[in-house]
């Protein structure tokens, strides 16, 4: 199992979700990653972008105005 | 020969490209989306950096149509290589600093790429004839599918039957019967196509989801270019016009001013690059100054900054000055009247 990190603080949507498209390209079923970002579209974008792609939101944070999405990658890809 | 025929979709997010790839499926065509991200994109942002577009739906409305026709959507980050389109298209600007038809060009080749790259068949965009003034015209979308390389595998259902045959037609994967007529500037047929197929939340009809067609960003973007004396840009740059209020007291630098806690927030996320300043005495906006200020010009911009305070009426105002090595200084300035800005400055 990988478990992956992505920095996406101080992008504005949809860049946090390409780059975690980006990432999990990468990464196998199973695997983990965990997106920071700090633009509040992605707590609806990288779920949304989730659902389509068959990954799992296994949990959203927010820390001030950090939020911490964490993906599990699935296996439709 | 495969089963079924597979196609990619433009989606960006508005009605017509929502029942394109709708019209296509309801065929049996494995539809897939892509969304291509120029960084001039309305879409998502303004979410993100007003308070006052609270009242809109949060959601990237591509990403949303995907769900709703229950296709995969693939966001292409076009960013670097647009710039050219942006910087020198073959076919001028429209209204504003909108390429549009080169736009529609590499994007639809862009899509051609993809499809190659992902043994897919052929192409599928809303495009109307009459739409739009320069993309969607009877002359220019011919030129689109050539100038593409897309030719006969870009298919625009809702038009198709004004159009020759494309290729999906001639080999019998899509019925040309079953495809559209739609034409003009006129948003009824599509209302009508989308109530058919029980469609009732829906973006804005197609277009204003670049800014480069917005007068006002255009006027920015070209104040810059014309500052800096090079037709370039950076990703930030294009995101900092986006923002804030600009104003342009001198050649050497602009300020530009946050409006708003949601637009104070995203600059925070570039000040370290800008000298910045922001009022201590009194709540007020955060303000980069863009550009290379003279020491002389410092006085005039925390002027102005004090000016978009709440302390516009005090006598003084204290402006927290950091430059961008993090030095900070405290200035006492008398707030600039709003009549003594002349209104060329702003941007």
């Amino acid at each position: 199992m990988n478990n992956g990190t992505v920095d996406a603080r101080h992008l504005l949507c949809p860049l946090p979700v390409i780059r975690t498209q980006d990432a999990i390209a990468a990464l196998c079923p199973g695997d983990s990653v965990r997106v920071l970002c700090t633009d509040p579209g992605a707590i609806h974008d990288i779920p949304a972008w989730c659902r389509i792609h068959g990954h799992e939101v296994c949990d959203i944070s927010k820390h001030d105005y950090e939020i911490v999405i964490t993906v599990r990658v699935g296996t439709t890809e | 020969m495969p089963d079924s025929r597979k196609a990619v979709a433009l989606i960006s997010g508005g009605l017509d490209s929502l029942l394109a790839a709708r019209v296509v499926m309801d065929q049996g065509i494995h539809v897939e989306g892509i969304n291509f991200f120029t960084g001039f994109c309305v879409e998502g942002h303004t979410h993100a950096l007003r308070n006052r577009e609270r009242a809109r739906p949060k959601r990237n409305n591509a990403l949303w149509v995907a769900e709703q026709l229950g296709i995969k959507l693939h966001i292409a980050d076009i960013i670097e290589e647009y710039k050219n389109v942006v910087l020198n298209p073959k076919h001028g600007y429209g209204a504003n600093l909108n390429p549009c038809l080169d736009c529609k060009i590499f994007m639809v080749n862009k899509a051609l790429e993809w499809m190659e790259a992902n043994g897919f068949d052929f192409i599928v965009t809303g495009e109307v004839i009459g739409q739009r003034p320069m993309s969607q015209r009877k002359d220019t979308m011919p030129v689109v599918a050539r100038e593409s390389g897309a030719h006969e595998r870009l298919v625009r259902p809702l038009c198709a039957k004004n159009l020759p045959a494309s290729l999906p037609e001639q080999e019998g994967w899509l019925e040309r019967s079953r495809l559209h007529a739609f034409s003009g500037r006129s948003r009824k047929p599509q209302m009508a196509l989308a109530a058919h197929y029980g469609i009732e939340d829906y973006a804005q009809p197609a277009g204003g989801c670049c800014f480069l067609t917005d007068r006002q960003y255009s006027v920015k973007l070209a104040d810059l270019w014309n500052t800096r004396g090079k037709r370039e840009y950076d990703l930030d740059d294009i995101m900092l016009l986006k923002v804030g209020r600009h104003l342009r007291p001198r050649a050497n630098f602009k300020l530009i001013i946050g409006r708003e806690e949601g637009e104070n927030r995203f600059m925070e996320g570039y000040r370290k690059r800008f000298v910045h300043m922001i009022p201590t005495s009194h709540s007020g906006p955060l303000v980069l100054l863009d550009g290379n200020p003279d020491p002389g010009d410092i006085d005039l911009a925390a002027r102005l900054t004090a000016r978009f305070s709440q302390g516009r009426d005090a006598e003084q105002v204290a402006i927290q000055v950091t430059e961008r090595n993090g030095g900070t200084r405290t200035l006492a300035v008398t707030p600039m009247p709003a009549d003594q800005i002349p209104a060329d400055w702003y941007l």
